[in-house]
């Protein structure tokens, strides 16, 4: 029994935000959720992963359908169908899959939902595990979609759990908009009544569900007024609330998602007496709520991380009703459009603002200087071995575009394999442009779930333009990096049902690539030659470096009940040439403080492909592990 | 009277301080304390640093604010050092006094400090208490268990608004039943360590 599905009314127990999202969906009766993983949203699909696989392992109906799908676009499509179908559906994605997915969301709000359905966007201030911090807010606006955003995990799955009811009353599918620090926070939950799905629902036809100029012109009106419905929504919304600190006067700060979490404690801390609007369904923010807010206020601060939407909205309302209230935020400097807030940036703001002392002590790193700890690939990756092929067979100016997984991590030394990263697919998009502007060489890189998920148009481009480029598909029979998901390459699919298991070699050959090499990275000599064949062929060359993930081989080794090996360096026939540090780069290797070299059988995972490098011979496997 | 206590749980990637973090939360929610714990996903599972906090009492978030920490339990001496800015004078700084290098050191040529450097920084900023978490858990046979160890340590330094045994229960109820001795054995020779010093 997982906890997450116990029907025990009442209960309180420790979720996170993501687990809560999935609970509220459950409490919803779900019937169709769709994902692909991306941090930080990944756990929400995860949640449905563990709970169909139980029950298909049990041989029994888990009550939903959920897969992860080969991108987010594809998600959205199929629970926006299930929607249409008259049931009740959740995507999960993070910030950046929603731009993958706007082709279908944008047109989506037009046509319009039937059964209840909830895109979660997760954002990631602060760029913890993505590639910028673009505010999704902007889409709700964008695209005229209801938003709710949490401030805690209770509020997540409770927002969860009632916006498929505001869907439903709206026929508009909710954007759910959450921020790491909910996604991966945890707290107290308090379980409600578990409600069962519908099985399969039916498609009513209606002209209006296919959008085509006449149909999509009136579908705009339709939308427009929704939105203005969703608003009567937003003013009688319990999301939408006042929180007093002592005796407010004419004091009042403005917040949304988990800054009212600061805002609240520090308000707190300092003596203020402050009334807070908290709004928890942030599009279309309650107008006549914010107007009568503003009408008692002679001073408002408005706390929101990354872009001043929330402030701008306010200050138009003030406009509008002739109010001079003096609206503090971003524009007045007091705070920052950048990162990630925390209680010491919500805090030196008020001090600033309210002229009072900060609360708390200046925040003073360490004196000593301390070396940097980034991520890195683990030992044994079969990334590297891939890397350190390419380095040896590439001439040194070569362009090494990337892409969004683990092999990322291949951009800190020794290995410095990637110098271009754009977005999901992006390495071979770049690599074609790459190879019509310039004459260097180029060798790009992405992971198999990468390939699947937006990596072959590109290839395609290659080809039917003979563009001159390497392009590398790193297949470790996984989507590593956001916890092992699996993806089209995987013989089972996200329920543990056995799946039709795509190879990314039939693809490749399927697109009229000529030129394909089949490597084992763990086979350096084989690999680096394959990459030099590659490298001298003139047009498109695809590598398919095949050799599952490290952690997935430990993980088999562990239930098999096999031995991990070891290596150790026999020190008298070291001659500390450094290559298994300064070009290789395997984090299991360090220096004694009399400069020679060892191997940390800790960390050691037992790959070997540190004795194929060895120019001395002198890497051996431990005997008895 | 508002009373919040804030705990820093930090270490590198692959020691299992996110398990020691839900757990302490889990522990939280046991003894019907109100709690709220962060944790990191994604780029910093692979080697990195990681740092999670857990909140308790008369509290809104997970996250705290400098000089706010009641502990700061680290499965690493340095990582403790680098979140030394949650500590103030009374913090009472928890470590494991085994170094992981990271690989910066071998590849960067950056410089791993001299640890009575380290530990002499945090004793003029905190409350220092060492602990040799690698040795309590290979001797009663659980090498991976230092995250347990730090959890024991915890609970002996009278911070927590719950009894040891709520903890030492939860862990318990977390671990699979083929390893509750070896956790219970863990978890209270790392009390008696503390103790002790």
């Amino acid at each position: 029994m997982i906890e997450i599905t116990e029907d025990n009314v009442g209960k309180k127990i420790l979720l996170s935000g993501n687990e809560a999202i999935a609970r509220g969906a459950l409490e919803a009766g779900v019937d169709v959720a769709t994902a692909y993983p991306g941090t930080p949203s990944s756990e929400i699909a995860d949640t449905f992963s563990k709970i169909a696989k139980q029950a298909t392992k049990q041989n029994k109906d888990p009550g939903f359908y959920f897969e992860y799908s080969t991108n987010e676009k594809v998600a959205l499509e199929i629970a926006a169908a299930a929607s249409f179908s008259g049931l009740r559906a959740l995507t999960c994605m993070k910030h950046v899959g929603l731009n993958v997915a706007s082709d279908a969301f944008m047109t989506y709000l037009y046509v319009g939902c039937r059964g209840g359905h909830i895109i979660v966007s997760a954002d990631d201030p602060y760029c913890h595990s993505s590639q910028n911090e673009q505010d999704n807010r902007y889409f709700a606006i964008f695209g005229s979609a209801p938003m709710l955003e949490p401030t805690t995990p209770q509020e997540a799955k409770e927002m969860t759990r009632i916006g498929f009811e505001i869907s439903e009353e709206l026929k508009l599918p909710i954007l759910l908009r959450t921020t790491t620090r909910l996604n991966h926070a945890r707290g107290p939950i308090t379980l409600k009544k578990l409600q069962k799905s519908r099985g399969k629902g039916h498609f009513e036809k209606d002209p209006l569900l296919y959008t085509v100029l006449s149909t999509a012109r009136a579908r705009h009106l339709i939308l427009l007024k929704r939105i203005k419905q969703a608003e009567k929504i937003s003013e009688k919304s319990p999301f939408n609330e006042i929180i007093t600190i002592g005796k407010p006067k004419d004091i009042g700060i403005v917040t949304s998602g988990v800054s009212v979490n600061y805002v609240k404690e520090i308000a707190e801390t300092l003596n203020l007496n402050v009334k807070i609007l908290k709004l928890g369904m942030t599009h279309p923010i309650p107008r006549k709520m914010c107007e009568k807010f503003i009408k008692s206020c002679e001073t408002t601060v408005v706390v929101e991380e990354l872009e001043p939407i929330l402030e701008q909205q306010f200050k138009a309302i003030a406009y509008d009703i002739r109010s001079d209230v003096k609206i503090y935020g971003k524009t007045t400097g007091h705070f920052s459009r950048l990162y990630e807030y925390t209680p010491d940036i919500v805090a030196e703001g008020f001090s600033k603002i309210f002229n009072v002392k900060n609360p708390y002590l200046k925040p003073t790193p360490p004196k000593l200087k301390l070396p940097s700890r980034p991520p890195a690939l683990c030992p044994g990756c079969p990334h590297r071995a891939t890397y350190y092929a390419v380095k040896k067979a590439a001439p040194k100016d070569t362009v090494y575009p990337s892409d969004i997984g683990c092999y990322v991590l291949g951009k800190a030394p020794p290995l410095r394999a990637v110098d271009l990263l754009l977005c999901m697919g992006s390495n071979a998009g770049t690599a074609c442009g790459l190879s019509v502007s310039t004459d260097q060489k180029i060798v790009s890189f992405m992971g198999d779930s990468t390939f699947f998920h937006s990596g072959i148009p590109p290839i395609i481009d290659a080809v039917h333009h003979n563009h001159d480029c390497v392009i590398t598909v790193l297949d470790n029979r996984t989507t590593a990096m956001t916890g092992h998901q699996p993806h089209p390459g995987t013989e089972y699919d996200g329920m543990g049902r056995p799946a039709k298991l795509i190879k990314v070699e039939d693809v490749i050959k399927g697109l009229g690539v000529e030129q394909i090499e089949i490597v084992d990275p763990n086979n350096i000599e084989e690999t680096t030659a394959a990459f030099k064949r590659a490298l001298e062929f003139k047009g498109p060359a695809v590598v398919v470096s095949k050799s599952p993930c490290i952690l997935l081989e430990l993980q088999r080794k562990r239930i098999a009940g096999e031995e991990k090996l070891i290596y150790f360096i026999n020190q008298e026939k070291c001659n500390q040439c450094k290559i298994c540090i300064g070009q290789f780069g395997c984090p299991a290797f360090y220096y004694a403080e009399n400069g020679s070299v060892h191997i940390d059988g800790t960390q050691c995972n037992g790959c070997g492909n540190c004795v194929q490098i060895c120019p001395f011979d002198a890497i051996y496997k431990k005997e008895g592990g | 009277m508002s009373s919040k206590t804030s705990i820093v749980l930090t270490g590198v990637g692959g020691q299992r301080v996110v398990t020691a973090a839900n757990i302490l939360g889990k522990a939280a929610v046991n003894g019907k304390i109100n709690v709220y714990v962060s944790e990191v996903h994604g780029m910093a599972q692979r080697g990195g640093a990681v740092i999670c906090t857990a909140r308790m009492g008369d509290v809104s978030g997970p996250l705290l604010a400098s000089g706010e920490a009641n502990s700061i339990i680290s499965t690493e001496p340095v990582e403790a050092l680098r979140n030394i800015t949650y500590a103030n004078k009374k913090t009472k700084v928890i470590t494991d006094i085994n170094p992981v290098v990271p690989f910066t050191v071998a590849v960067c040529g950056e410089e791993y400090p001299n640890l009575d450097d380290v530990f002499k920084e945090i004793r003029s900023r905190a409350i220092l208490y060492k602990i040799d978490a690698l040795k309590i858990a290979k001797d009663a046979g659980a090498i991976t268990a230092k995250n347990i160890v730090m959890l024991g340590a915890l609970a002996a330094v009278d911070i927590l608004p719950f009894k040891p045994d709520v903890l030492l229960e939860t862990i318990l109820d977390n671990v699979p039943e083929k390893y509750r001795e070896i956790n219970k054995k863990v978890f209270n020779d790392s009390l008696k360590a503390i103790k002790k010093s």
